[in-house]
């Protein structure tokens, strides 16, 4: 019992590690690429881009954060099963509209916000499900 | 039209097929023993010397340009809700490649946040 509620703990603490580092990252690409512009598909296009994106540092920023998404996500799929972990990833875009009203003052359609208790429920139906269905190899050897 | 079809598919594929490959990755590898730095450095070297992160990677890697490619022709709020089927295609590989348990409410949850993340990128 003691061992499920700290998975269930770690568990919460990785999956708002990779909500935080994911939004900031996606944030900041969106930004970059933005200031990059439409990518053509030809083949000067295409190297035309990749100097516009490397060399420019929002998109850098973002690579970073992203990073980070990448290691807590790696983390926690090696004890959680990923159809848990995965949908919770989505509690972002819930959490960005609550953002934009308390601190923007954005104004938000009625089907945004329908689009977010659906996310929140959603969630919280997955959350409560067993965090881990499958065997794990555990680095732990008991004493 | 057709070629965003076309690096949409590959962008969903892409990452659920990379995210399936490296928990297996992963589970293969094993958690770590503590939360620690050091701890939690050595588990990272660990889970890198294993293939099928390699396997993943790539393709993680093939889906984010896949992102960055649509991002700089569609507006957000026509990709994000679209390549949100991904939650779908995830749960099938989870249940069908990985052999995870998807109870009802799991099942459920997963779609209400698929409806819900379509619903908020689409304003």
């Amino acid at each position: 019992m003691a061992s499920e509620r700290r998975l269930r703990i770690k568990t919460l603490i990785m999956v708002l590690a990779m909500m935080v580092c994911a939004n900031a990252g996606d944030l900041m690409l969106k930004r970059g690429m933005s200031q990059v512009g439409a990518v053509q598909l030809t083949a000067s296009g295409l190297a035309q881009a990749f100097r516009f994106t490397v060399t420019n540092g929002t998109i850098w920023v973002g690579i970073f954060f992203l990073t980070g998404f990448m290691l807590s996500y790696m983390t926690v799929l090696s004890w959680a099963d990923y159809s848990y972990v995965m949908p919770a990833g989505a509690f972002g875009y819930a959490l960005v509209t609550l953002l934009a009203v308390v601190f923007l003052h954005e104004a938000v359609s009625p089907r945004r916000w329908i689009g977010v208790v659906l996310i929140c429920t959603g969630v919280l139906l997955v959350g409560q499900t067993k965090p881990r269905t499958t065997a794990v190899a555990s680095e732990v050897v008991p004493a | 039209m057709m070629r965003v079809i076309l690096v949409l598919a590959v962008l969903i594929l892409g990452s659920t097929g990379g995210e399936i490959a490296i928990t297996h990755g992963m589970k293969a590898t094993g958690e770590p023993a503590r939360l620690r730095p050091l701890a939690l450095l050595q588990f990272l070297w660990r889970a890198v010397r294993n293939g099928w992160f390699w396997m993943g990677a790539p393709l993680m890697a093939l889906s984010f340009y896949s992102l960055l490619l649509l991002l700089s022709w569609e507006p957000v709020s026509f990709v994000i809700p679209t390549s949100a089927l991904s939650y779908v295609v995830g749960t099938l590989g989870a249940k069908y490649i990985l052999g995870e348990q998807i109870s009802a409410a799991r099942w459920a949850g997963v779609l209400l946040v698929c409806a819900g993340v379509a619903l908020v990128a689409a304003g």
